[in-house]
């Protein structure tokens, strides 16, 4: 596809269209890497970035969105931005930081009906389905609930109040007589839509949204917890409990005791 | 040797400025048009078109995707929705028919920035700087679409001045002026023509898709040709016009073909002796024995 000059007669010609093709060739190679190496760095997407309803993950969006702004011109709040030229998010992409505006959660989830190019999935119906982020108590030395104090403002601004932002009692130590209603983010449920940490009544919210990557642990492939096992099974997994006999000095056992 | 700096002067005292204009004014209207149509929603809340040049949606109905776009999303493994290459679609049957390359001319909102640059550079006789092949931004598209490919993400948006100008303006955002500042800068001091030119990648896609494009420019008249120049001058892609202008002895066809052509019709405005029109590239009949050239011209050099 480079130059074509006319039939190499000689070989100063063919050697000047081969140098022109290495200089081509190197020269996309150069470009190449600096636009691949831009397209790398902008997949690590700051902690408090939240994309729309229906974002896969970070790589898969950044291969999906073309940043028309469809979206953000279909929310009905002021909710969705797209990405400045200068800044850490990758440019024109949509976001929303739910410090600032938090997703509403629209029943008809505007958003995504929006996206020509599937970017956001369209398989997304639910808006309860939604996966933008997980709520963390994120700061137990400042929530004023654990304190003992009743803030419960993030429980009660939780669209999915009592499935994904629960208050769990526990014992207050401090004065020994009173309880502590510890906000208890549940991710099966939360959507990450951000109205806890905007709702969060400190200065610098306790709760936040992170995307779910940082926010959730995974326990190990191979770990079984006991109890759920055996509530699976229906029976407990070993048949029962084996007495094994205790071996002392000089040869003397102590028999098992057997069943009672 | 009259003053080739600004062409068209030989047009504007036999044809009137306006006539000598008539396609550069078309042209400049169509860019603010289509810029008005984006904005009118934004500004007024009248929404005639969302979104922005890589993809948006008509009056709610009719969708429109930037096929450059589409295919590096297409590279980087992502199944595009049917809006998208519908949008997309459309948009190439269209510049199949008008000329890729009309894109850039009268659409694209970076023409303004590198045509402002252009003008400057002519006024205080800036050198021409780096000329890297025309060939430069077909290499550029490549990479491109490798690029996303390997990345597995459209690498190349993180970067496209094009996009990102165009988004800016319609999003309002404060930054907006870096990326028009950068090209034209670039364009200015470093490589005359060199964005819109030689390196673009989105104007060698359109280029590709105008190879086979219907209207086209054609030298109709060229016979009448008295080698004023001012066509050469004038041109963005002058190497288009050779071929056409000059072809009579060589018994191509008056009709400029190359995709690189950019429709602007700037070579019509500035003809005192009208040899250009626009037709279709079915209009290209190699010419007759009568309208052959006796006496050989002049090679013309190949002007920026």
């Amino acid at each position: 596809m480079t130059g074509k000059p006319s039939a190499p007669t000689s070989t100063q010609s063919r050697r000047r269209f081969l140098g022109n093709i290495a200089r081509a060739a190197g020269g996309a190679c150069a470009f190449g890497l600096v636009v691949g190496i831009f397209g790398r760095q902008a997949q690590s997407l700051p902690a408090q970035v939240l994309r729309p309803p229906g974002a896969g993950n970070e790589n898969d969006f950044l291969a999906a969105c073309v940043r028309c702004g469809l979206c953000v011109r279909d929310c009905p709040y002021p909710t969705l931005s797209l990405a400045d030229v200068a800044g850490d998010i990758p440019v024109g992409t949509p976001y929303f930081i739910a410090r600032n505006v938090p997703c509403e959660m629209c029943d008809d989830i505007p958003c995504v009906k929006a996206c020509p190019t599937n970017a956001l999935d369209s398989k997304l119906t639910n808006i309860d389905d939604a996966r933008m982020g997980l709520a963390v108590l994120i700061d137990n030395e400042t929530c004023l609930n654990m304190q003992g104090l009743r803030c419960d403002v993030c429980h009660r601004v939780c669209p999915l109040i009592n499935e994904a932002i629960t208050l769990e009692m526990q014992h207050n130590t401090r004065t020994g007589a009173h309880a502590i209603f510890v906000p208890t983010v549940h991710s099966d449920k939360c959507t990450g839509c951000g109205k806890c940490e905007r709702a969060c009544v400190l200065d610098k919210a306790a709760i936040r949204v992170l995307p779910r990557y940082l926010a959730k642990g995974s326990i190990g492939e191979h770990y079984r917890l006991g109890w759920i096992e055996k509530e699976l099974k229906g029976e407990s997994l070993v048949p029962a409990v084996q007495d094994m006999p205790d071996r002392l000095p000089f040869g003397s056992t102590i028999a098992p005791r057997g069943p009672k | 040797m009259k003053n080739n700096k600004f062409p068209g002067q030989d047009a504007i005292a036999s044809k009137g400025w306006l006539v000598a204009h008539k396609w550069l004014l078309l042209r400049r209207a169509s860019q603010f048009f289509i810029l008005a149509l984006f904005l009118i929603g934004p500004l007024t809340g009248v929404w005639i078109v969302k979104g922005n040049l890589t993809s948006s949606l008509t009056l709610g109905v009719l969708p429109l995707s930037d096929p450059f776009v589409i295919l590096q999303s297409l590279s980087a493994g992502h199944v595009v929705a049917a809006t998208g290459l519908i949008g997309a679609a459309i948009v190439i049957v269209f510049y199949m028919l008008v000329g890729g390359r009309v894109y850039c001319s009268f659409v694209c909102p970076m023409n303004l920035v590198t045509d402002a640059s252009r003008w400057l550079a002519k006024k205080f006789d800036l050198p021409k700087g780096w000329q890297p092949s025309r060939h430069a931004r077909l290499w550029a598209l490549g990479t491109v679409m490798i690029t996303a490919m390997v990345t597995g993400v459209m690498a190349w948006e993180m970067l496209n001045p094009v996009t990102m100008l165009h988004r800016a303006l319609v999003y309002g955002t404060s930054t907006v002026w870096t990326v028009a500042l950068a090209v034209f800068i670039f364009d200015l001091v470093v490589s005359r023509r060199g964005w819109c030119g030689h390196l673009c990648p989105m104007g060698a896609f359109y280029g590709l898709l105008g190879r086979a494009s219907v209207l086209r420019i054609s030298a109709i008249k060229r016979k009448d040709c008295n080698d004023c120049m001012d066509c050469f001058e004038v041109c963005p892609e002058a190497h288009v016009i050779t071929p056409a202008l000059r072809g009579a002895d060589t018994g191509t066809g008056p009709v400029v073909v190359s995709g690189d052509c950019t429709n602007c019709g700037r070579c019509i405005d500035v003809c005192a002796k009208d040899v250009f029109i626009f037709t279709t590239r079915f209009k290209n009949e190699a010419p007759e024995k009568n309208e052959q050239i006796t006496d050989k011209k002049p090679t013309p050099q190949r002007a920026a």
